[in-house]
Parts: structure tokens; sequence; C-alpha cells
């Protein structure tokens, strides 16, 4: 592994020997990283390196998957959140997370999808869901396009509105962190352009941490960028310095498009 | 607050598995009472229950052959009538009605509905109309030309095996054919384009190459239907005649295990209707031997249909 | 060859009609307002109706729903959502056993546990009976239709720290509901035209019932089989007007299903 001042600066998330397995095969081992509070930080690597499954164990949705099995520590503001005192769910709550596939709830309308995390748990007072629904909605860039639509159905928008919804809905329930899977690989770049718009917005309140297979992408709105390689950590660092003085020969090689 | 969210989570998987645990249960306490409550029949006969041929409540004799054959039999006619005809309609449908698929829905549609006619209209109908057709059109003819044959021999009866046979036959047919299609459904597009690509007619690609793949899951809807047959009851009892006998002449009226318990039971004490539940022990096991083969078979065909 | 095929086809819908056929053209001079509303008399005297047999159905399907609706759902949730367990394989295996078993034998059942001990024909008993049926119906439908649903909306749904029973119920079933109330109906319907159940454990009545556990009580279908039986010519027609009738509520909740179950799929609402 190869960092930059990595013992020295703090951070909101961070793993620690973090290994998780699928029934016997490792699919990402021993993984020691940081994601620093109100930063952007990419994780990228070539299809099957271990980032979706790492991405997965930060909000504990990998352990769902049956015979998956995570070893190994991620630290929320310094408390473990594997420990069997932590209740996953709420968790959850602070960690929020976007897919890769826009996912609205097809049975609730746009209004019903932002406020889901809130109205599902139990909150009825409708003045705060409604500030709540407008401040997520305004804070992913989609309030403008469906204020006078709110309540018709969620999958009635584009897949590039669907997936702000989608992130509007995860702000809603005031995470901490916002874990994205590859949120832009399903979308044209037009809309991929706004939702990269949004994350410069929401990196000031937000600790972001985005899997991306688009090397640009990370290049364009990361901080910080790890690099993943058969599920180990093969580099990691300040986005400029890893994409133009890389330490590691092959994030050199992936960068400069040798392997895919 | 982790306890208190975890609480929902346990609640409802317990009682979710409890609903599970209740279909175990219900199957499990089927099987016990109706051996409990053939107990005394069982320790009476023994073995020979099922190889006995008399059925007499006076002289409290009672043997389960006649039943089972006619059970079997008209199951088999049943089959071996339905069975063709259901692989044709889901040949048709699946393989060449592709470009017309409206037309294939609706009749999907029309062979659906044959399914949901209740079991006692079909006898109904079996009874007042069809078993008398049957007789006049089909046995009579039969016999008089073919009767030296002992399948045709004998006197006809409007109300015979063979009249519950075609009946049978009309109802199993639902089931083979969505069974069929959904196997004929499920075999790979590559497997015909291979054959077409060797320049084989829509006829021989069906016979050589999709029937054969096919194979195990068309032979699932057969052992599927050849279930439902055996445990038809109201149909059967209604057209089979009810007449105690072990005969190899199909237009001869007989009597089935099933319209046995339908038609005796309420009057039966003691002995009598402890050899009625062990009937209908036969059925739940010849029942649950058919449906667990068939479930086997067509397990695979199913597995293609679960989660994305 | 083709020509095989489409004679498959032709002879399995000519007995559809002719059934339907003969129904309706057999049912309809026995359908009148007396025939809907009246008591059944002896077969010589006219003015005899099955207007208990028509309340004894609707009430023991009416409970046999009420049994297992939230049994069935139950299991069906649980085939789905723990899908990898042993109980789940198991139980939904011998689920699939149960759907296509004797109805006669599950009366026989019902019959020894319900009327020995209580000494009674009983609309519950009936009711008991058809619920065992539709149980697995139920099962099956709600395992498949929840299978449906992608994976991706329970990730979506945990993801915002939703515990995984309101996920369950309010995201999961949500989405699938349109099938599990097709799969309901269709076990309703299925209950409505069952005969053998009811032999051993309603019986037959002729009058309405005052009591749910101690009384014989009247249906439909066992009164098609009594009257289409007999030796009456008028009770023959009856038991062809009940035919109608039972057809007539059947062809409905088919349609409720077809039609009614299209229009909520646009509603988007939460509860």
């Amino acid at each position: 592994m190869i960092h930059e001042n990595f013992e020295a600066f703090p951070a909101k998330l961070e793993t620690r020997n973090l290994t998780a397995l699928y029934g016997k095969v490792e699919e990402i081992n021993r993984i020691n990283l940081k994601f620093p509070e109100n930063r952007v930080t990419a994780i990228m690597g070539p299809s099957g390196c271990g980032k979706s499954t790492l991405i997965r164990c930060l909000n504990r949705i990998h352990e769902l998957t049956p015979r998956a099995k995570v070893q190994g520590e991620v630290i929320l503001d310094g408390v473990d959140i594997y420990s069997s005192k932590i209740d996953p769910v709420a968790i959850r709550r602070r960690i929020g997370m976007v897919f890769q596939k826009p996912n609205p709830f097809p049975t609730m309308s746009i209004y019903d999808n932002a406020v889901a995390g809130l109205k599902l748990n139990g909150v009825r007072d409708k003045k705060r869901l409604n500030e709540l629904a407008e401040r997520s909605l305004r804070m992913a860039f989609l309030w403008d396009e469906v204020k006078n639509d709110l309540k018709k159905a969620g999958t009635n928008l584009s897949g590039g509105q669907q997936q702000r919804l989608c992130i509007a809905r995860t702000l809603a329930v005031q995470p901490e962190v916002i874990l994205m899977d590859e949120p832009c690989s399903a979308l044209d770049p037009i809309a991929t352009a706004k939702i990269e718009e949004s994350i410069a917005m929401l990196k000031k309140n937000f600790t972001i941490v985005i899997v991306t297979h688009n090397m640009q992408q990370a290049a364009r709105i990361s901080d910080y960028t790890a690099f993943m390689y058969l599920g180990k950590l093969e580099e990691f660092g300040e986005t400029a310095k890893v994409f133009e003085a890389p330490k590691s020969e092959l994030t050199e090689k992936y960068i400069t498009g040798k392997f895919g | 607050m982790a306890s208190k969210l975890l609480r929902g989570d346990t609640i409802a998987t317990i009682g979710f598995a409890a609903a599970a645990l209740f279909i175990i249960g219900l199957l499990t306490a089927l099987a016990v009472e109706l051996f409990s409550g053939s107990a005394t029949s069982i320790s009476k006969f023994g073995i020979g229950f099922l190889s006995g041929t008399t059925w007499n409540p006076d002289h409290e004799v009672f043997g389960a052959l006649p039943f089972i054959y006619g059970t079997l039999l008209t199951s088999a006619i049943a089959i071996v009538i339905g069975l063709p005809i259901s692989i044709g309609i889901a040949v048709f449908i699946s393989e060449r009605l592709n470009g017309h698929l409206g037309i294939g829905y609706g009749l999907g549609t029309l062979v659906d509905l044959l399914a949901a006619v209740p079991s006692v209209i079909y006898g109904l109908w079996g009874l007042l109309i069809f078993a008398p057709l049957l007789r006049d059109y089909v046995e009579i003819p039969l016999n008089k030309s073919l009767g030296f044959f002992p399948l045709f021999g004998g006197t006809p009866y409007a109300t015979s095996f063979f009249t519950a046979g075609v009946v049978l036959a009309i109802m199993i047919i639902p089931t083979m054919t969505a069974v069929s299609r959904d196997v004929l459904r499920a075999v790979p597009n590559s497997q015909r384009e291979a054959m077409y690509s060797l320049g084989a007619t829509d006829w021989e690609v069906t016979q050589k190459s999709v029937l054969p793949y096919a194979r195990s899951g068309i032979f699932g809807a057969f052992i599927l239907g050849l279930g439902r047959a055996v445990g038809e009851t109201m149909a059967v009892t209604m057209v089979i005649g009810n007449a105690v006998r072990i005969s190899p002449n199909l237009f001869t009226a007989g009597y089935s295990l099933s319209s046995l318990i339908a038609n005796e039971f309420g009057e039966a004490t003691g002995l009598y209707r402890s050899s009625i539940i062990e009937i209908a022990l036969i059925l739940f096991f010849i029942a649950l031997i058919v449906n667990i083969f068939a479930r086997l078979l067509l397990w695979r065909v199913s597995r293609g249909k679960t989660r994305n | 060859m083709s020509i095989l095929l489409v004679v498959a086809v032709v002879l399995a819908v000519i007995p559809l009609i002719y059934i339907l056929g003969d129904v309706i053209i057999r049912g309809v001079p026995a359908i009148s307002l007396t025939f809907l509303t009246h008591l059944p008399t002896g077969p010589t005297f006219s003015g005899g109706g099955i207007a208990n047999t028509i309340a004894g159905t609707f009430t023991m399907v009416g409970i046999a729903t009420l049994i297992a609706i939230p049994i069935g759902v139950g299991a069906g949730i649980f085939f789905s959502e723990w899908s990898g367990n042993k109980l789940s394989t198991v139980s939904s295996f011998m689920n699939d056993v149960l759907t296509g078993f004797p109805s006669m034998v599950i009366g026989l059942f019902v019959f020894i546990i319900l009327v020995l001990t209580t000494k009674h024909f009983s609309a519950f008993a009936g009711a008991v009976a058809l619920s065992f049926i539709m149980i697995p119906i139920i099962g099956r439908t709600t395992d498949e239709s929840l299978k449906l649903v992608p994976t991706t909306l329970r990730e979506a749904s945990m993801a915002l720290g939703i515990p995984r029973w309101k996920t369950i119920l309010r995201v999961v079933v949500s989405t699938g509901k349109n099938g599990l109330i097709t799969g309901i109906v269709l076990a309703i319907a299925r209950a409505t035209g069952e005969t053998s159940p009811l032999l051993l454990t309603a019986a037959t009545g002729t009058h309405f019932i005052t009591n749910l556990f101690n009384q014989p009580t009247g249906s439909m279908t066992i009164l098609i089989y009594q009257y289409g039986t007999s030796p009456y010519a008028s009770w023959q027609t009856q038991a062809w007007g009940t035919a109608l009738v039972l057809i007539l509520i059947m062809l409905a909740l088919n349609i409720i299903v077809r039609f009614g179950i299209g229009r909520n799929l646009s509603e988007a609402r939460m509860d």
C-alpha cells in the first residue's frame, strides 16, 4: 500500500484491515483506507477489483447478501460500526447510499420517494416532511423540475432525474456520509454533468465516497483517489498527485489505459 | 434504540416463519390423522388390503384393488387422450404463433378458462349430457365393431371408466398445457436457431430439437396432470358409474378411490369407516409420490423464473 | 403436420364452448327472482330456490379467505425473503405438493379433526377445509410475486436505515401487491367452485344458518351435486341454474382480477 502522509490527517470514516468474503472467496483483502471529512474520495479500479464490495461494506449492506462475511473494522467518528453493540439500521441512517441503477420506489410519488426514509420510519410531522422534501430536492438539483409534479409517480421521470431523486431520498435522512456506487454509469453525459455538479456542492456538508470506473470523472470531481486491484488497495492519495505522479506501476498502467 | 428496532424484526421473522411451519404441520397432521384413522383396518387386513377385491360393508370384508384399478385406469385414459392434445396446443402457441402473439394469448386464456370450470359442473355436464353422447356415438359403435377386443367388449354404459377418463382428460388439459408452454418457452432460442440454420423445417425443428430438449419438463407436465387426475373427485364420481368391479372393459361402470370416499363415508362407522380412511391414505400416498416426482422434474423449469 | 396441431387446439376448445353453452341454455330457464331468494322445496313443488346455498357459499368462502390470507401471505413472504433458509425450502416444497392435493382427502381430514370432535357438521368446518385448499395457492402466488420485486429496491430501503420488517411490508409487498391480490382472488375463485371438501364438513342444508359451529350448511356446489344426480327433472334444471350462477360469480372474480388490478398500477400513493 502506498500512501501520502496517511497517518497524519483525521478522517470521518476509515477502514482497518477490512476483508470481505463471499462464501470462501475473498473479495477484498485487508483494506486500510481513510475518507476525509467534507471531501470527495473516489475509488477506482478495473472490473472485479472489489470496489463495489468495499463500498457496500461501509454501510453494512454487503452482509445482507446470503453467505457474505465481513472481517476487520470500519470506524465512523471513532466507533467501529461492526461492533456488536451497534445497530446496523441506525448506522445506515448516518451513512447513505446511491446505487448504480436509479431505484426509486415504484409505488410512490416523487414526494413520497423523497421522504421515504423519514415516513417509513415514523415521521409524521407534515411541516417537517415538506421542509425536508424541498431542501433535499433542491440539494439534488431536482426541485425546479418537479416542484409542480410532486404527486406524480417517481418512475415517470427520466433516468437522470430518477437518480437525482434517489440522491434527494438519501439526503432527506440527513446522513453524514454519502456513498455512491457508480451513480452515473447508467446515465447520459448531460445527466452525468448535473449530478457531478451537485456532488461538488454536496461535499460542503457531507463526506462523499464515490466508486467509479470512469477515470476522467474521478479526476474531475474527487479530492482523494484510491486505486484498487484484485481486492487489494494499490494506491491512495490526493487526486492530482495520484494522476500526475502515481507511485505504483500498476496505477500508472491503469491510468494510461494499458488495461481496463 | 437498537433493541427497539431489532424487536420489530424478530417478531416479524417469527411470524412469517410460523406461517411456513404451519404448512409443514398441516401436511404432517394430515398424514398422522390418516394413519391413526386407518389403524383398525390396517391391523385387520394388513397388506392384503391392497390386493383385496371384495368390498362388502355387510360382511365387513374390505379390499382396495378395484378402486386403485379404477383410479389408475381412468387416469391413464385421461393422460393418453390429454397429453398429446396438451403438447399439441403448447407447441402451437409457443412455436407456431410467434408472429401472432394476440391469438396465442387469447388461446392461452381459453385453455385457462377450462381450468376455472368447477369440477362439479364438469360432473353435471358429463352425467346429463356427455355420457349418453359418448355411449351412443363412441362406445356402442366401437363395441359393435371391435367388441372382441377386451378393451371394447362387454356392455357399454353411459357412466363408465371411459367416460370418466375422457372427462378427466378435458379437465387436466389446461394444467398440462400451461406447464408445457412454460417448458417450451424455457428452451433457449439458440437451440432452434441452430437447427433452422441447418435447413430444417418447422416440424423438424420442433421434433428434433425443441421437444427433446424439453423432454424432462414435458414429462413433469405429464406427471402433474396425472396428479390432478388421480385426486379428482366430483366429476369422476358423477360419471364413473360407482360399481365395484375390476374389468378390462373400458365401457363398463367402475369406481375410483376418491369416489368411494365421497359416496360411502357418510354412513360408515367402526371398521367400515377405518377402511375408507385407509383408502384415503392410499390416495394420499399416490398423490404425494406423484406430486413430489412432478415437482422434482419441474424444479429446473421453475428455477428460471426466480429472483433477478 | 401443423394440421394436427390445429386439431389439438380445436379438440380442447370445443368442450369449453359446449359446457358453457349448455350451462347457459339449460340454466337460464331456472333463473328467476324466486330462484335466487327462496329456500329449497321438494322436487314436486314449485317456487323452490337456492337462497340459503348462495349465502352458505359466500359465508364459508369468506371465512376461509380470512383464515387463508394471513397464513398464505405470511408463508409466501417467508419463502421469498428467507429463500436460502432450510425451513423455507422444506416448507415451500411441501406447499407445492399441497397445491395439487386431492381435495377429498383434505375434506376427510377436517372431518376427523373438527366434525368428529364437535359431533356437528358446520359452516366453520367447511370454511377450514376450504382454507386448507386456499393457503398453498396463496403461498405460492405470493412467493412468485415477491420474487419479481428487484433486489435493488430492498437494498435501497435498507440503505435508508429502514428496518427489515418495514422494508418487507412497506416496500416489497407494496411493490408486489398486484400479484398478491391476483393470487388471492384466484384462490377465492377456486374455493368457490370446490365441492368435495364440503361433503363431509358442512354437508347439506335447506335453511339459512343461525350458527356457524353446529349446523350443517348448504352450498351451491353441493346442491349442484345433489340435484344433478337426482332423478327429478325439476331438480336437474335447478342444478343447471345454480351452475350458471356459480359460473357468473367466477366470471365476475376473473374480471376483477384482469381489470381491477390493472388500474391500480398507475396509482402512486403511500398508505
